[in-house]
């Protein structure tokens, strides 16, 4: 019993951590929390599911599409509402604000196009496979999940930690300004990072839609409290702790389902962000950083 | 005249509920208003009101407390909580504070969902109707006197230019911690007396109303008026009360124009729909007269 709750632990985890390693990103290079991040999230797996169904595209085709609309979708946000507040030099909680009024366009138009009713991936393009470990049933999907996650999770540690690109992007982190100063194309490496948050974003969407099998307009919504919830855990802008405070966070939530109530559940979490906001600001790996936000 | 008194009831009866709920949002927005002016975002206020309504509610169902005493206590019950929660919370600032409190608001939702005193998902029904049209207007004015004398006091101008620069603030002088705490329970109480008003009013409360996106809703109203004065609080919440009534013929998609609507305001009016400066130059402008 304990087991089979691990390993949907581990599921949960590794797509929270996936989803906050978008989030944490673009806070760590443009200094924006992305309160839209939830939405495109969510626009990702309609994507999917709209490619899968109209389209009969394969699934890992479907996740593409759904990484390249989501990513796209993100860089229009930089790009039309992000940077003329940059250019502005609009104080810090403005861009916020704005990204809130992203998401709630994005959660009404999709609840205009495809309905408030739960939408399901038809029942024949899912990985079909159960393997049975012991007494723990291991579903192929669960597998692919984690893969896929751990992987791109992989490759953006090696991008960020190996490449002269990640040093580009570390380094706008520490200052935009020096960072320009220097020769590095600041506003593009702004476009890209967005690009590639909002498509991690949106593979996170499908994947938690073929876990739970249901997409609605809402669903970004709980999922960016818990990106906030992970990202604080992790220390903002913490590629690592956003890992880390993924896997914790989907570690407490199915534990604390399983022994106390499913309600609570999700209030342990925010209970435990709380707390850790209260005596540890910089999230519990981070060191203390002083930005003035 | 006898004319006008039947349109008048015809129109109070239709619409009477719709002028309440400004009534209420424009208390919400000026809430929300004061902890800003005090350069603090909080998203906790729609947790406030959730509190002032379900613990006025319960006084009125379960103890029978008299109205006045309710919306009273409806007040005092989350500026207690904001007391409490405030002394560690607000060390935080900017973004992190704006966290801390969405997860407040988060912990409260779940707690109500979860309870059984309130009703749980299903929420409480049955409060009996004790708002009349002349209590909001009443508390709305007193709240919008209260606020206006606070402004032009050595608290509201602590409150600015604690806002304006904290780090220059302090060194003046001025007990930052203890205006910031200030700010954030009178908000909090302003909350949770609109909560109880609404209450009363709506027969029925349920812990969907008090979540995450009515606290953006009270920000949307707040920053889309403007926060340089108390007028713009109060006229961005009537229009976005008023407008999703207008937009009916657009369905589902009339979020969208909320969403829209903040974005826009964002990028193109930062100070908001009420600048004094720039109405001021647009009266002169059209009429020449300069006041």
């Amino acid at each position: 019993m304990l087991e089979q709750q691990l390993l949907n632990a581990l599921t949960l985890g590794s797509v929270y951590a996936l989803f906050a390693l978008g989030f944490t990103l673009v806070f760590g290079v443009l200094a924006v929390i992305n309160l839209s991040h939830g939405a495109l999230f969510m626009v990702g797996s309609y994507a999917a599911l709209a490619m899968v169904t109209r389209f009969n595209a394969p699934l890992w085709l479907a996740m593409l599409g759904a990484m390249l609309v989501s990513g796209t979708l993100g860089l229009l946000v930089d790009v039309l509402v992000l940077k003329p507040l940059r250019l502005r030099n609009a104080p810090h909680l403005i861009p916020m604000i704005a990204t809130i009024g992203v998401s709630i366009m994005l959660t009404s138009a999709a609840q205009g196009l495809f309905g408030a009713e739960a939408m399901r991936f038809p029942e024949e393009t899912l990985p079909a496979g159960e393997y049975i470990v012991g007494d723990v049933h291991v579903r192929a999907l669960e597998i692919a999940i984690v893969l896929i996650s751990f992987i791109l999770m992989a490759v953006m540690f090696t991008i960020l930690k190996r490449t002269q690109l990640g040093r580009a992007l570390r380094a706008i982190s520490e200052s935009p300004k020096a960072a320009w100063l220097l020769g590095i194309p600041v506003e593009r490496l702004f476009h890209a990072t967005s690009f590639v948050a909002s498509a991690l974003g949106g593979i996170a969407g499908v994947l938690i839609a073929l876990d739970f099998n249901a997409i609605t307009p809402g669903m970004g919504q709980p999922m960016l409290h818990k990106g906030v919830a992970v990202i604080i855990l992790g220390g903002m802008g913490d590629i690592r702790g956003a890992l880390i405070g993924g896997l914790f966070l989907g570690f407490a939530e199915v534990i604390s389902k399983a022994y106390l109530s499913s309600q609570m559940g999700d209030a342990v979490a925010f209970g435990l962000l709380f707390l850790i906001l209260l005596v540890r600001p910089a999230g519990l790996f981070g060191r203390q950083l002083e930005r003035k936000a | 005249m006898s004319s006008m008194a039947t349109w008048f009831n015809d129109f109070w009866s239709t619409y009477s509920t719709l002028v309440f709920t400004v009534g209420v949002h424009a208390m919400m927005a000026l809430s929300l208003w004061l902890t800003l002016s005090c350069g603090l975002l909080s998203l906790a206020n729609a947790a406030f009101m959730g509190i002032g309504a379900y613990a006025s509610a319960l006084l009125t169902l379960q103890a029978g407390w008299s109205f006045p005493a309710v919306l009273l206590a409806g007040g005092v019950a989350p500026a207690l909580v904001a007391l409490v929660i405030g002394v560690p919370v607000l060390r935080l600032s900017g973004v992190y504070l704006a966290m801390a409190t969405l997860a407040f608001g988060e912990v409260v939702r779940i707690t109500i969902l979860n309870m059984d005193i309130t009703g749980g998902p299903e929420g409480l029904n049955g409060i009996p109707l004790a708002t009349e049209g002349w209590h909001i207007l009443l508390l709305l004015a007193l709240t919008i006197y209260v606020l206006h004398r606070l402004r032009r006091s050595k608290v509201g101008r602590a409150f600015e230019s604690i806002k304006e620069d904290e780090v220059a603030a302090r060194l003046m002088g001025i007990n930052v911690a203890r205006y910031k705490l200030l700010a954030f329970v009178l908000g909090s109480f302003i909350a949770g007396v609109a909560g109880a008003l609404n209450a009363h009013f709506t027969f029925f409360i349920s812990p969907r109303e008090y979540g995450f996106e009515n606290a953006v809703d009270f920000l949307t109203m707040t920053v889309l008026g403007g926060t340089s004065g108390l007028v713009g609080p109060i006229l961005g919440g009537t229009i976005l009360t008023l407008l999703p009534e207008l937009l009916r013929f657009l369905h589902d998609f009339r979020s969208l124009v909320n969403g829209a609507v903040l974005v826009l305001v964002v990028l193109f009016l930062p100070k908001g729909i009420w600048e004094p400066r720039r109405v001021r130059a647009w009266w002169v402008r059209r009429t020449g007269v300069s006041k």
